[in-house]
């Protein structure tokens, strides 16, 4: 399984991995913007709106009688952040070649397809159609509302979004209400411009098809992309100390029985010069498994929590640890999960624990080589961080992480942030209103 | 064993029934690093009352979910961290009829399947433990609580069965857990654990006859208990309740609309319900179809909306639900439109190009390996070979999704929940 990388024109790259094991092919296709406030509406409105309508498929029912033409091909709009860039655009999954009954051309077609979308959108004089624009919005603000509705998502979200108020990292992959509210059809349609000029652009390949037919397919499908001055500026700062002597403390308040627990780290020094497998094996020690420390002291020997994970975002820099928490046991909670985290700095690793750790990261990379989509996110990461090994070398760093690397790391983490959601005491008891005359 | 091969989907089934009463199935996945298996036992949250032996028993809610919890407790230490230590990636999950242990693995297969079939067939509940577990349950109970789509789907189930045990949930309730004792888990193992109701499904680079040795060297044949499951009193046709709304911390109003569905029976023709079902669903309902479409543009759904059909026991349910701003509204064209294909019909043409998408979903669908060990696990206790789905799915026709909208969604069988926002005011101004 090898990783095959072209230009296919000036800052498009194609990645390609030639497999026979799987059943759906994907291809993605991502344009290359900076994270920041100023367009992150905007960004994340764009994809939406494109998979409204083409030129040739002018509506929802048309786009969909189409894909399913091709054997319920799936072309959906899709917006990550990564570090403190944002890759947008679209991802593909389709039935690969040789269990297609009718042996249509899919790859063909669904390549042909994804270039519509992204370079002939359905327009009016020009402009990108208001309703669909003003409808997207509408969806864009429930998206960002519903967050709320589930809390243990909620809550470290909103934990990075107060810790980084003062970096781009502090903006969410949907940005906010009132910035989506703010974009109109005339910006929208300009700034869609300006992205097919200036964005690098990243394509993924995974499934049985060879390179060259591929590329060739793609190079047919984008051939009017216009190309302009590309936008070298993308990266992503590390800030490596909290932002305060004592870190920072947040209280929210909403209508909960049970209380969520955050802490926002900086993964300090170092991220220097990051030992990015090192980093993976101390997440999975310290709070990425169900072996791990936070699992198996705050929850597993003391209850004091119902969930318990971390999460270590290698481009930024940002470690957060999230757990479901009785109001009651807040500090203990906090006070546990440092204390794990100050042991860990001691160099108390045991041997057994640090080869679970390993043995769990190495299972994971192993297991990215089973996946086409595993293998596009795996990739598209390793592309942007500039690394141009595999999951297999991966794997093998891994496995050659030292208890002192494991220490180091955790020596170098600072605390910056502690997020508290509590029980808002003022919402009114609601009982068990049920209506039994509705009808 | 015996071998059954699916050419058109490059897939290949193994499956027996061990002396012990086992059933288990295997699909080869040749070149993968993982592995996936899955214990999964016929019983879950909704079997709390039987027969044994001619005596009548009942148990507390949540019996199903906490012996789940409790299953990982070994004599020698936890289970869960054995199998992590050996690389896996161990879970389990209880639902109102199967509770299921699984794991997922690059390393150590037949090690961590030697961890996954002991600990299931031993029970084992010290009564301090299974003290300490009552507050993480608790915990995970009121967690519950404050989830809108808990608390939607539990009402809803609640609306459309009056007597049976799915109205109450899974997970039990912060009083039905107390008097959850070590002799009530004991009892509902020894009665529901035995290799008769068991299931092991495994999917990956495997041998057959392996796992097929390893299952029989651990799990030794015994006197089967045989339960005879008591569900309660048939239902009256009709919900014994339309509506039930309340108001919580959502963005949104949410809804949870269904209807209870016929028996859904076994063997083959629970196989070809179970398609039809879900055929139909994508021809009417799910977000390609222009239900979905006109709903989204007129700002009605998103595309949070999802459908799917819950199979049991003599019973299936049809769910639909989403967010949206007006609910009621959403109900009636999902009505309507049930209406509609009952009496005209579906065009054939589209029919056709809905066909054509559900298979390739479908065969996309085999790379889910967990999804498929589920799958198997369902046939397994369902009496029918899952992989004949695409042999079952090529005889449908328009006409049988016509009949089966004209039995299954009939108005008068129809409730919905609704979950509205706390602060009303607010969540309007946008509107």
């Amino acid at each position: 399984m090898r990783l095959r990388r072209r230009e296919l024109f000036p800052g498009v790259f194609l990645s390609t991995i030639e497999s026979n094991k799987f059943k759906s092919d994907c291809l993605s296709l991502n344009l290359l913007a900076p994270l920041e406030r100023e367009t992150i509406s905007k960004n994340a409105l764009l994809p939406r709106v494109l998979a409204r309508g083409t030129m040739f498929h002018p509506d929802m029912d048309s786009l969909n009688a189409a894909m399913e033409e091709l054997y319920g091909a799936q072309i959906l709009p899709i917006v990550r952040k990564k570090g403190e860039m944002l890759a947008l655009g679209f991802y593909a999954g389709f039935l690969s070649g040789s269990y297609v009954p009718d042996k249509s051309p899919l790859l063909e077609r669904v390549c042909a397809l994804l270039g519509e979308l992204l370079l002939s959108p359905a327009t009016r004089g020009g402009l990108l159609l208001r309703d669909y624009v003003d409808s997207e919005k509408e969806k864009l603000i429930d998206d960002i509302r519903a967050k709320l509705n589930d809390k243990r998502s909620y809550a470290p979200a909103r934990a990075v979004e107060l810790m980084c108020a003062y970096e781009p990292y502090g903006c969410d992959d949907m940005g906010d209400e009132a910035g989506a509210e703010a974009v109109g059809y005339v910006d929208l349609t300009r700034h869609y411009r300006d992205l097919l000029q200036s964005c690098p652009i990243e394509l993924f390949y995974c499934g049985s098809a060879r390179t060259e037919k591929v590329a060739q397919a793609l190079h047919d499908a984008l051939i009017t992309l216009p190309r302009g001055r590309l936008n070298e500026d993308l990266g992503t700062d590390v800030r490596m100390n909290a932002l305060e002597d004592r870190p920072r403390e947040f209280h929210e308040r909403l209508d909960v029985g049970q209380g969520k627990l955050c802490l926002g780290f900086r993964l300090g020094q170092c991220m220097e010069d990051p030992d990015l497998p090192a980093i993976l094996v101390f997440n999975t020690l310290y709070g990425g498994s169900v072996n791990s420390r936070l699992f198996r002291s705050v929850r597993e020997e003391r209850s004091l929590c119902y969930y318990i994970d971390s999460v270590c975002d290698r481009m930024k820099g940002v470690m957060l640890v999230s757990s479901g928490v009785d109001f009651a046991d807040f500090q203990a909670a906090k006070a546990e999960i440092l204390a794990q985290l100050d042991s860990l700095a001691r160099g108390e690793i045991t041997d057994e624990e640090l080869r679970s750790a390993k043995n769990t990261v190495v299972s994971a990379l192993r297991g990215v080589m089973d996946s086409p989509a595993a293998l596009e996110n795996y990739y598209l990461f390793q592309t942007l961080c500039g690394l141009a090994y595999g999951p297999e070398e991966d794997a093998a760093l891994s496995d050659e992480v030292t208890r002192e690397d494991v220490q180091a790391i955790a020596q170098s983490v600072e605390l910056d942030a502690v997020y508290y959601l509590e029980a808002d005491e003022e919402a009114e008891e609601e009982g068990e209103a049920t209506d039994d005359a509705a009808l | 064993m015996q071998r059954y091969d699916y050419p058109a989907i490059g897939e290949t089934l193994y499956c027996d029934t061990l002396r012990s009463g086992l059933r288990l199935q295997v699909v080869t996945k040749p070149c993968y690093a993982r592995s996936h298996a899955m214990l999964a036992v016929n019983y879950g949250g909704a079997d709390r009352r039987f027969l044994l032996k001619g005596k009548r028993r009942d148990t507390p809610m949540g019996v199903a979910h906490y012996l789940e919890h409790k299953m990982f407790a070994m004599p020698e230490g936890d289970a869960m961290f054995t199998m992590a230590a050996s690389g896996a990636q161990p879970n389990a999950f209880t639902s109102a009829w199967m509770t299921a242990y699984y794991f997922d693995t690059t390393e150590e297969f037949e090690t961590n399947l030697r961890t996954l079939l002991r600990f299931v067939s031993t029970p084992y509940f010290p009564e301090e433990s299974v003290e300490k577990e009552r507050g993480i349950i608790g915990q995970e109970i009121a967690m519950t609580e404050d989830d809108p789509d808990f608390v939607s789907y539990t009402e809803l189930l609640r609306s459309l069965y009056a007597h049976h045990p799915l109205r109450d949930p899974v997970v039990g309730t912060a009083e039905s857990i107390q008097a959850i004792t070590p002799k009530v888990l004991e009892l509902c193992h020894k009665v529901f654990y035995h290799p008769s109701n068991l299931a092991l499904t495994v999917v990956g680079d495997v041998e057959p006859e392996q796992v097929m040795f390893t299952a029989s060297e651990i799990l030794r044949p015994s006197p089967d208990p045989a339960p005879v499951r008591d569900y309660g009193e048939a239902e009256a046709p009709e919900p014994q309740r339309r509506r039930f709304t309340r108001a919580m911390e959502v963005s949104a109003p949410q809804f949870l609309l269904g209807v209870r569905l016929p028996d859904p029976g076994t063997g083959p023709e629970r196989l070809r319900r179970r398609l039809l079902g879900d055929l139909t669903l994508s021809c009417l309902y799910r977000q390609s179809t222009p239900f979905f479409t006109r709903l989204y543009g007129e700002g009605l759904l998103n595309t949070d909306f999802f459908t799917e059909i819950d199979t049991g026991r003599g019973t299936a349910t049809l769910l639909a639900g989403g967010e949206s701003r007006e609910p009621e509204r959403v109900f009636d064209r999902f009505l309507e439109l049930a209406e509609r294909v009952a009496s005209e019909g579906l065009d054939e043409a589209v029919f056709a190009r809905k066909k054509k998408a559900f298979y390739g979903k479908s065969v996309r669908g085999l790379a889910a390996f967990g999804g498929l060990c589920e799958n198997l696990a369902e046939a397994a206790f369902g009496g029918y070979r899952f992989l004949d789905a695409f042999a079952v799915l090529e005889s449908l026709r328009a006409e049988d999704v016509q009949d089966y909208v004209r039995q299954a969604l009939r108005r008068e069988g129809f409730a919905m929940s609704v979950i509205r926002p706390l602060r009303e005011k607010e969540a309007e101004s946008h509107a």
